[in-house]
């Protein structure tokens, strides 16, 4: 493996000024979003999706890259701090960390997050620089059939295993898949689904998409609740210095949640939510004093962040080695790599080291900086906090404009962005998950271009998905991960309350 | 379905309405998706694996997950207590609303800034602000700055108008 000196050469791409002030310019505004509730990293890149018209393409993705791992350590200081997390891969976080600030503990628990983040963000980023070679290896043997079927079992636990219920990830999956479907047929040269419009004939924009959801939809959402509870920020308190008590409690979560968060993240599969609670879980299982928990334990502060950034981590490896999105951010990314003309996939790291390695030296050294940026600079953040919400909102709502208007000029794209963010309303009411109808619609043609080509190889044979072993060991999987949990609750769990109240 | 127990439920539940309207919804989408995609020509050179093809099993799966979510609605709806008992407060969508509309129809005609700082005070408005001269200047100089922010580094032309060209000149930058 050559992967020490790739990554060396990586160094020399991500060390240039003008590489290291895009990736601090990420990292400052990866942690503002992170922290401003309201704000994510895949509503943040998608309005930065522009950039990619007018910067190199190792510099988009060293600032994208920013964002994303800085998003991460945000996230906590809300969690912490206020008690709303950003993010649904921070709710963990908030169950310890915002009782710890409550008892006046807040600057250990902010440290123990920005400290474990730090620990698991660099053996997560060690963990892409090694295994990333190893899949590509593995994957240049996948045919079309292959593919598609990885497609359909990513598709299968983003949407139905992650989420709260099986029915509804999966619909949104499929209004992503349509949407994505909107547009001229690349192969054809047929309008699909464009309702005789001629502002549908390239597609719609995944900007409007993502925009519409995560920052209109949000916001109406907020809006709506908005009287029904005011949130109160918890003032800094506590040393950010931490005892030897609470080092001796946080380093073994630390390495226990990178161990935990970057092998689920990297599986085709992704998510953040399973690995931090998992983390969650085991430290209260290990920890000498489990009756703290529910209280403020450090150790589910520390386990559970670092679990969530190893899995941040872990993402980028079928991202970037396969071209396989598990994240809503990931996604984003993707639809970068599409707009420079880059497929990412196993050829991505031979046609272009110098982007790949830029990117993952640039993490290490983001890592460093995010470090920096959160602890002693921690007092900063917290002002951000203090925007009172209306302006916040207002603001985001307005950006949300410029960055839908300014694509095309077209009132069209904003009807379509207010449109989607109604749906997007309904959605966050009614409980659907939104990530899988950005992963839908970016990984969704990608599918069916697989499909077309495996069918055309198989000269129009179906059974091509079942008679390779690769996709039919795939495919099973998938639908394991689809039925799987209903069978088991049917069969280990016959319990009377469990079912509805019919004589 | 792992939440899909009605804890404290009645004897029988209740319909629920919400997740009935958007069951519904989703099964009309499908069958609009299934019309419009029947509807897409077809040359018999592609007539295996055509663009019907993937068009047509997706609308065949929203169709089930339609009827699927109508089931479940009928068995007493799937949103949770406190999501259920929370009235959305209408005011404060109107308020957003509003501004969304009064964006759209006044960007192109009255710019940028000036769309943007409407829209500013009524989102703001919708949350309960009513310093309406703060949040309006509030709002214009963030609209200000963030046009020639993109404008300039993104070198994105968004919606100019009176209020954009009049500063251009004024600085003297040729609007782009």
């Amino acid at each position: 493996m050559d992967a020490f000196s790739q990554l060396l050469n990586g160094f020399a791409v991500a060390l240039t000024p003008m590489n290291l002030l895009w990736c601090l310019v990420g990292t400052t505004l990866g942690t503002a979003i992170g922290v401003l509730p309201g704000l994510g990293p895949a509503l943040t890149i998608a309005l930065l999706l522009p950039i990619t018209f007018k910067v190199e393409s190792t510099a988009a993705f060293i600032l994208f890259a920013g964002i994303y791992y800085g998003a991460m350590y945000g996230g906590s200081t809300t969690s912490i701090l206020l008690n709303t997390p950003g993010e649904s891969a921070t709710i963990v976080t908030a169950l310890e960390g915002h009782k710890m600030a409550r008892n006046g503990r807040a600057g250990a628990a902010l440290a123990t997050a920005a400290i474990g983040s730090f620990v698991a963000g660099m053996i997560g980023t060690l963990g892409i620089t090694f295994l990333a070679p190893v899949v590509v290896d593995w994957a240049l043997k996948f045919g079309p059939a292959d593919y598609f079927s990885l497609m359909v079992f990513a598709f299968v636990t983003v949407s139905a295993v992650l989420g709260s219920s099986a029915v509804r990830g999966l619909a949104a999956l499929f209004f992503g898949i349509w949407l994505g479907l909107i547009g001229v047929d690349l192969q054809t040269g047929q309008a699909r689904f464009t309702f005789g419009l001629p502002e549908l004939l390239d597609g719609i924009n995944v900007i409007v998409v993502a925009v519409g959801l995560f920052a209109v939809g949000e916001t109406l959402y907020v809006a709506s609740r908005y009287r029904s509870g005011k949130d109160e920020i918890i003032p800094l308190s506590g040393s950010l210095w931490m005892t030897l008590e609470e080092w001796k409690r946080s380093w073994k979560p630390w390495l226990r949640g990178a161990a935990i968060g970057f092998p689920i993240g990297a599986m085709p599969a992704g998510g953040a939510e399973i690995p931090t609670f998992l983390s969650y879980y085991v430290e209260k299982k290990l920890s000498s004093k489990p009756q703290e928990f529910g209280k403020g334990a450090i150790e589910g502060v520390a386990g559970p962040e670092a679990a969530n950034n190893a899995s941040a981590a872990g993402v980028l490896v079928p991202m970037l080695t396969l071209g396989l999105p598990t994240s809503a951010t990931a996604a984003i990314m993707l639809s970068a790599f599409q707009s420079y003309g880059i497929n990412p996939g196993p050829l991505l790291l031979q046609s272009q080291p110098q982007l790949v390695w830029g990117l993952i030296a640039s993490l290490f050294i983001g890592n460093v900086m995010l470090l920096v940026l959160n602890l002693p600079l921690i007092a900063i953040w917290v002002k951000l906090l203090h925007i009172p919400a209306p302006l916040l909102y207002a603001g985001i709502l307005v950006f949300a404009t410029i960055g839908t208007y300014g694509i095309t000029q077209s009132p069209v794209d904003l009807i379509l962005l207010y449109l989607i963010g109604g749906i997007g309303y309904l959605m966050r009411r009614y409980d659907f998950p939104a990530a899988p109808v950005i992963i839908g619609m970016i990984l969704g043609p990608l599918a069916e271009q697989n499909f077309r080509q495996a069918m055309t190889i198989s000269a129009g044979d179906w059974t091509v998905f079942f008679t390779r072993p690769l996709s039919a060991t795939i495919l099973a999987l998938a639908a394991l991960a689809l039925f799987g949990p209903k069978l088991y609750q049917l069969a280990v769990r016959p319990k009377p309350d469990h079912v509805p109240g019919d004589a | 379905m792992t939440s899909g127990s009605q804890e404290d439920a009645p004897l029988r539940p209740r319909p629920a309405v919400g997740e009935t309207i958007i069951g519904a919804g989703v099964l009309v989408l499908a069958i609009v998706m299934f019309w419009q995609a029947m509807s897409i020509p077809v040359s018999p050179l592609y007539a295996k694996v055509g663009p019907t093809v993937v068009p047509l099993m997706t609308a065949a799966a929203l169709g089930l997950l339609g009827v699927l979510l109508l089931i479940d609605a009928w068995q007493g709806g799937w949103q949770t207590e406190e999501e259920k008992s929370a009235t959305p407060d209408r005011a404060a969508l109107l308020w957003i609303l509003a501004g969304l509309v009064l964006n759209v129809v006044l960007i192109g005609p009255a710019g940028f800034t000036i769309a943007s700082t409407i829209l500013f005070v009524c989102v703001a408005r919708g949350f309960g602000s009513k310093a309406i001269v703060r949040d309006a200047s509030i709002g214009a100089a963030f609209a200000l700055v963030a046009y020639f922010g993109f404008a300039t580094t993104l070198g994105i032309n968004i919606g100019s108008g009176l209020l954009e060209t009049t500063i251009e000149r004024l600085i003297g930058v040729e609007g782009s």
